[in-house]
């Protein structure tokens, strides 16, 4: 039985795989992505935060790039590099986290909202509706400036005002799941909510949370970036607390251009590649969305 | 000389007795909107409580956090609560405050001593001008560019146009402002810098028309940052809207009526798929105004965005209070417009 | 009428068609061009018409019905690639420029589609609309296309105040009468029906039938009608020609084609719509397995073979062509080929004898 299942899903996965690979931006997004993020975790064999310190750095100050330090250094003399590859484990941790607690109050709530008919599910739409139309940014900074600004205010700053478009994405889809004659069979078996959400129903919304969650990565790391650099920081070595740097030193004045570029390049090469493999998966799972291209 | 047959179909019959006289659908069209206004003020009162619990969220003493380690003694700590009515019961705070804030009363700004609405009355000019400048060409642009791409879909102008929209969509708008005005404002290597990058008016700025001239030159970087990050998502929705319009049979139907081309497009595919695009433009909104906050902060352009930049960046939570609330109404008040617009231009959702 | 019709049987045979025709296809084909290469979606389609009568063209949906009907007024999108000859009244469709194309359309072709869907423009009045064509062609100042509009409205059995109205405020059968009105609104000599009334039920459906009807006989306008359903089309036209993968595979008087069809196929898409607008036969043609072969990997032989209740072994190599079966018939079966095999278990032998008796 489980032989069967297994064998199943891995034709599943296999043939998935072959619609995926036709996308080539999705492929080059994926090849991105994967390098980051392994990058990101082979980090700590190699440096530690002392990368990060005044103290310890003894470079030139705002030395351009140069063979010894290929991306130059900061106001103190730090390696951009080096930075770079440090801060990149907190903005994809912040990031990936955010992006997670975002899907997963969307999802909870959207499964609700769609499978409560009646005052309930209207209520949750209700709030839901109030939620999309705060302004993300403004309220994230208000609850960092109000939580203090530690790497999990942060993650839940972004979580607490991103969630509601996946609610609505959840809700349509559950609504769309339920009105299937199969889910009408299993209530008339006797399946209670438990069962008919679990079983049915989160099975068939899989495939779309996982481009959206995609896609809530990449927003996400531009929202952390945004807010690490309007000053509601982690006080960890990211992004965007060192484009905040660069702005709060002068860079742009100093003329040190790699200071600004460089961290920008390495958030605008992740989100674009979150971007690009979120379509693809998109357009691959979305059967709708593939007959319209 | 057929026989009217009208009375065979129920919406038919529906449809004549009330296509008659005009009022019928101007009541539907009131109704909607005076739904939509109660939401709207529900929305607003949400945000009023919610914003009032939210603060008494703050971990710590409120005048402790605001004094910033500033040295005070227990009376003057005492006083300062009894001013700000914190020795009172939560309830008769809850009351004092909603009472306060619908009389427009938003309290004072710790950092500038003065009251929090005066304040913001002064920035509300300049965010006014550039977040509208900005927006309209946002707007034109994204439309103009998102016609031409979405009419020959697939064409290269279309895949340039799509590869451009998903760049600028994954580009930090703080990061691009910063590039800007390296290359813009201060001038790279041997390339001086063209545009001014900070505030909104030079020091010594001259009066009459030079004035406005001063002003659109230091206008030119943060705007140009907000329409690069806003246009993109414009242009995909109005590309992808008129995607949809011209697989309609209308359209095709317009082609074999022996229009041409272009009048297909200008007086059928466009305006269909203008009405939903220009919607989503005005109920996304927010997005706008973040990235005000971002550009004003970045530039700084002394309008509310900065204001609540500063706000939370001191922080001063009065100031942030009471702009928080200002920015979260004004986006719920254009939400509510442009669902109501939408109702009345649209007739095909008239009538639903 | 009957009299050119009678004329039509002949000249339909006749490989040399007079200029007297109104319309002639002659060995039309259009192949799309997409990303994995070419499809043939009309493959070799030769018919006539004459002015007056009234062609139905059936089949399933992807038979290549409506891509033949939009080749005529050249709506298809631009990767569309249409071969053969075109001529309405004598004049190559494919030859002329853009301008004289666009001349030609509506005033002298117009098309008819399922108004109930998406045909009508969902946030105009559907007066502006109706009058549209007049003005783009120049026939009416904008007083004159008012007065043109409530007189068509009228034509159709709607008040005139409906002109005010948008497409919303319709029924799907008023709908479709504003259709018929708008396509009515040059005067053409030929109006192409696309599934004119699919979406409708039964009783609105029957009413728009009989209107055309009505209408086309008024004013002598052609018709070519387009539906999946053999019994609408037996219902409105003199002609019937059924199309199968791209092909016209078998063509004739409607009665005869409907009743008595000698390709197994339009005898499946017959037994599928035994009378008019009957709401349980509104699917897939009754008895009949499988689906329409994709057009990228077209069968051997007889494109139908793989579907066929009757077919032989040789339907899979066989190049079956259009072969006369009887006076002013013809269909694509090696049933009905000159040279028949003897076949035990056909009925066609029979069949022919009860015909030519």
């Amino acid at each position: 039985m489980t032989s069967v299942a297994a064998a199943r899903r891995k034709l599943a996965l296999s043939r998935f795989w072959g619609e995926y690979r036709r996308h080539r931006a999705g492929v080059a997004g994926l090849v991105i992505l994967v390098a980051a993020v392994l990058l990101a975790l082979i980090a700590p064999l190699f440096i530690g935060d002392e990368v990060t310190s005044v103290v310890e750095s003894v470079g030139e100050k705002f030395a351009p790039p140069s063979l010894g330090e290929p991306f130059g250094t900061d106001e103190s003399g730090r390696s951009i590099l080096l930075m770079v590859w440090w801060g990149s484990r907190t903005s994809l941790l912040i990031g990936f986290l955010a992006a997670l607690l975002s899907i997963v109050i969307g999802l909870v709530l959207g499964v609700a909202a769609g499978h409560f008919r009646g005052w309930a599910g209207a209520a949750l739409m209700r709030v839901t509706d109030w939620f999309l139309v705060l302004p993300s940014l403004v309220t994230a900074l208000v609850l960092a400036a109000i939580l203090g600004g530690s790497t999990w205010t942060i993650i839940m700053a972004i979580g607490i005002t991103t969630w509601p478009s996946t609610a609505r994405l959840i809700r349509a889809q559950t609504l769309a799941v339920e009105a299937r004659p199969y889910i009408e069979r299993s209530k008339a078996l006797g399946g209670g909510h438990w069962h008919i959400t679990t079983r049915h129903v989160l099975p068939n919304v899989a495939p779309l949370l996982l481009a959206s969650t995609t896609l809530e990565v990449a927003s996400a790391i531009v929202t952390e970036s945004t807010l690490a650099f309007l000053g509601a920081s982690s006080n960890r070595t990211s992004w965007g607390t060192m484009l905040r740097a660069s702005y709060d030193f002068g860079a742009a004045t100093q003329g040190a251009w790699w200071y600004i570029l460089i961290p920008g390049l390495a958030i605008l090469a992740v989100v674009m590649a979150f971007t690009l493999v979120g379509r693809a998966l998109e357009a691959v799972l979305n059967p709708r969305l593939r007959r319209a291209a | 000389m057929t026989t009217p047959l009208e009375t065979t179909e129920p919406a038919a019959a529906q449809a004549a007795a009330g296509a008659g006289d005009e009022r019928p659908a101007w009541r539907g069209t009131l109704r909607y909107a005076l739904a939509k206004a109660g939401g709207a003020l529900f929305s607003i009162a949400m945000v009023i409580v919610g914003t009032f619990f939210l603060f008494r969220l703050l971990p710590g003493d409120p005048v402790r956090n605001m004094a910033q380690g500033r040295n005070m003694t227990p009376a003057q700590l005492d006083l300062e609560r009894h001013r700000l009515g914190l020795d009172k019961s939560l309830i008769q705070q809850f009351f004092d405050f909603v009472g306060d804030t619908l009389r427009l009363d938003l309290g004072m700004s710790y950092e500038y001593k003065r009251p929090v609405l005066d304040l913001i009355g002064e920035r509300l000019g300049p965010t006014l001008l550039l977040a509208g400048t900005g927006l309209v060409i946002a707007v034109s642009l994204g439309i103009w560019q998102g016609t031409r791409a979405g009419w020959r879909h697939g064409s290269r102008f279309d895949r340039f146009s799509t590869a451009t929209s998903l760049l600028l969509w994954s580009v930090p708008t703080f990061w691009l402002g910063l590039l800007l005005m390296m290359v813009f404002g201060v001038g790279v290597g041997p390339i001086p810098g063209i545009f001014p990058f900070r505030g909104i008016e030079s020091v010594d700025a001259p009066d009459g028309f030079a004035y406005v001239l001063d002003v659109a030159s230091h206008m030119v970087l943060p705007c140009l940052t907000l329409v690069a990050v806003v246009y993109a998502q414009y242009l995909l929705v109005m590309r992808s809207s008129l995607v949809e319009e011209i697989s309609q049979d209308y359209v095709t139907v317009a082609r074999a009526k022996g229009l041409r081309d272009d009048e297909v497009r200008r007086r059928h595919a466009v305006p269909n798929a203008l009405l939903p695009t220009v919607t989503l433009v005005f109920m996304r909104i927010g997005f706008v105004v973040g990235g005000a906050v971002t550009v004003e902060t970045i530039y700084t352009w002394p309008g509310l965005g900065q204001l609540f930049y500063e706000a939370v960046s001191v922080p001063d939570f009065t100031l942030m209070q009471g702009t928080f609330m200002l920015i979260t109404v004004a986006v719920i008040v254009m939400n509510t417009l442009a669902d109501v617009a939408y109702h009345i231009l649209d007739p095909r959702v008239r009538s639903a | 009428m009957t009299e050119q019709a009678q004329e039509g049987r002949v000249t339909e045979h006749d490989e040399a068609t007079r200029p007297v025709s109104l319309l002639e296809l002659d060995d039309v084909s259009v192949t799309y061009r997409i990303a994995s290469g070419e499809v043939p979606a009309v493959r070799g389609v030769s018919l006539t018409l004459d002015s007056g009568a009234a062609l139905g063209v059936a089949g399933e949906s992807g038979s290549g019905k409506s891509t033949l009907a939009m080749a005529l007024l050249r709506l298809l999108p631009r990767d569309a690639r249409v071969g053969g000859r075109i001529l309405l009244d004598g004049e190559d469709v494919l030859a002329m420029k853009w301008g004289r194309m666009r001349a030609v359309r509506w005033a002298e072709a117009s098309i008819v589609f399922q108004g109930a869907q998406h045909g009508l423009n969902p946030v105009r009045r559907i007066g502006d609309q109706i009058a549209e064509p007049l003005l783009v062609h120049g026939l009416a100042k904008p007083d004159a296309a008012r007065k043109r509009v409530a007189e068509l409205l009228d034509q159709v059995g709607l008040p005139a105040w409906r002109a005010r109205s948008y497409p919303h405020e319709l029924s799907g059968g008023q709908r479709q009468r504003v259709m018929i009105a708008m396509a009515l609104a040059c005067s053409p000599r030929l109006i192409i029906a696309d599934e004119p009334t699919t979406a409708l039920d039964v009783m609105v459906q029957a009413q728009v039938l009989s209107l055309i009807k009505e209408l086309i006989a008024e004013h002598g306008i052609s018709l070519i009608m387009i539906s999946h359903d053999l019994s609408v089309l037996a219902d409105v036209c003199d002609r019937l020609a059924v199309m199968y993968a791209g092909r016209v595979v078998e063509h004739g008087p409607s009665a005869e084609v409907f009743h008595k069809a000698e390709h197994p196929y339009s005898r499946a898409l017959a037994a599928a719509f035994p009378t008019v607008g009957d709401p349980v036969s509104r699917m897939a043609p009754k008895g009949l397995g499988g689906d329409p072969p994709d057009p990228m990997q077209l069968p051997g032989g007889c494109s139908f073979h793989p579907r066929c209740p009757v077919a032989l072994d040789e339907c899979s190599t066989l190049d079956v062509q259009l072969w006369p079966a009887g006076p002013a018939r013809a269909a694509a079966c090696v049933h009905v080929r000159p040279t028949a095999p003897s076949d035990p278990e056909q009925d066609v032998e029979a069949k022919k004898e009860e015909e030519s008796s």
